[in-house]
């Protein structure tokens, strides 16, 4: 009976090391994963792996909308959950200005702090329709977006007390015009190509200052420069989870769900021989901030373990505006997936002139043989 | 010495010899009037050789000069 408890015990633990990351009073234990070939047996496994990995995986949208989501991935490694994160941030292509034609500018921003807060500017333009344009190619209207800005700052001499001393005092991202060039009017009449929000300010101005400048926009991935990333934050965390060991109840009760983010805990009244008592219940582990606060109370040393679900993350996507946050995940998939293809070609390619080189040396040495 | 009655070195070297004004003709005689914007009221005022650096509007003695009229072309990082 005793021998018996120890080894649920013991299959317990082994289970929350292959399975959780342990979330510990003064550090963080088990936090490498140990699903992979070769680590608890020295036989290569016998089931499919990809198999396996396409009957696990659970992806469960949470919350939606147009910019903005949070989604669950479950059952994958984390270098695929990374794999995508690092996809979304720097691989995903967007319009960005990238050329700025300045005429004049006799505001005090200089000419290149100028340029440069323009090309951070989203634009809403679907990037899908764009090639992306070499530096030998010329502009054409299937590479560039061109926009036009021409401000000058006057006073206004009706201006009452309280109205604005000066006209066109500042310069926001509304003054950019978009220019359509050869059919780019009748391929973008549904949805005319602008800056993503109308209320950026660009600079500031006083009477008699102008600024007029050409700026053309290039596609291009966040790798290169932060300004063409499609995701304001694109980031995972890994799913909590709160282990108790016994029931608190009582007061304890009490004392045990102020130590976690409202919703977390709940106290429950339950009701033995007739009697009723206050116990403790994890409702939405989700909610959870992993504060660590449970863990500074003696009472609650052996009764509770905090973990994290090491193969449970919870990606939160947030975009610019230029695409839906969808549109951002499913792009980065197929992204990630055409790279895995390109692998694989490389991959097959390479062994195909190792088996060449080695036939032909087998050959080589046969006929030594001969001779 | 009363700045606003500072006329330059007048001691200075002579003139090289010859007639001054009605030298030969320079390239800048004939380019676009060359106009600076006085740093105290903002007016414009064409500055010519030997006139004294004045503005006309308001008599200060500082000029800035005016930006190109060239396009400038600049990368938007």
């Amino acid at each position: 009976m005793k021998k018996s408890k120890q080894a649920s015990k013991a299959r317990d633990h082994l289970e929350i090391l292959q399975t959780r990351v342990v979330v510990e009073r003064d550090h963080v234990s088990s936090i490498s994963s140990s699903d992979f070939p070769f680590h608890t047996s020295n036989r290569y496994p016998d089931h499919d792996l990809v198999e396996r990995l396409r009957n696990k995986i659970i992806i469960a949208i949470e919350k939606k909308s147009q910019y903005d989501m949070e989604f669950d991935i479950i059952g994958v490694d984390a270098s695929i959950a990374n794999a995508l994160r690092r996809i979304m941030i720097a691989e995903v292509p967007t319009m960005a200005i990238e050329k700025v034609f300045i005429y004049d500018n006799t505001s005090i921003v200089q000419d290149e702090v100028l340029a440069h807060r323009l090309g951070l500017i989203p634009i809403k333009a679907d990037p899908d329709e764009f090639d992306f344009k070499q530096s030998t190619e010329h502009p054409t209207d299937q590479n560039t977006i061109v926009f036009k800005l021409k401000q000058e700052c006057k006073r206004n001499p009706k201006a009452s007390a309280d109205e604005a001393e000066y006209i066109n005092h500042n310069v926001y991202s509304a003054a950019l015009i978009w220019e359509p060039k050869g059919d780019q009017a009748e391929r973008f009449k549904d949805s005319p190509i602008r800056p993503v929000h109308d209320d950026i300010l660009i600079a500031q101005m006083r009477p008699g200052q102008k600024i007029e400048l050409e700026a053309h926009c290039e596609k291009g991935c966040g790798k290169e420069h932060a300004k063409w990333s499609p995701a304001a934050t694109a980031s995972y965390r890994l799913m909590p989870d709160i282990i108790l060991k016994e029931e608190i109840t009582g007061d304890l009760a009490d004392k045990f769900a102020s130590c976690f983010a409202p919703g977390v805990v709940e106290v429950e009244n339950k009701t033995v021989d007739g009697e009723s008592k206050k116990v403790a219940k994890v409702v939405n582990p989700r909610l959870d901030t992993v504060s660590r606060e449970v863990l500074r109370h003696k009472e609650f040393e052996d009764k509770v373990q905090l973990t994290r679900i090491r193969d449970h993350f919870i990606f939160r996507v947030e975009s610019t505006g230029i695409l839906e946050s969808e549109k951002i995940v499913f792009d980065s998939l197929q992204i990630l997936s055409s790279k895995c293809t390109m692998l694989l070609k490389a991959l097959d390619i390479k062994l195909k002139e190792k088996e060449e080189t080695e036939t032909s040396q087998n050959n080589e040495n046969a006929m030594e043989l001969d001779t | 010495m009363n700045r606003e009655a500072y006329q330059g070195p007048q001691g200075g070297p002579p003139p090289p010899p010859g007639p001054v004004n009605q030298a030969t003709p320079r390239a800048s005689d004939a380019a676009a009037k060359m106009l600076y914007n006085c740093a105290d009221c903002g007016a414009e005022n064409e500055i010519r050789p030997k006139e004294p650096l004045r503005c006309k509007e308001c008599g200060h003695r500082i000029m800035y000069k005016q930006r190109t009229k060239k396009m400038v072309q600049f990368e938007a990082r």
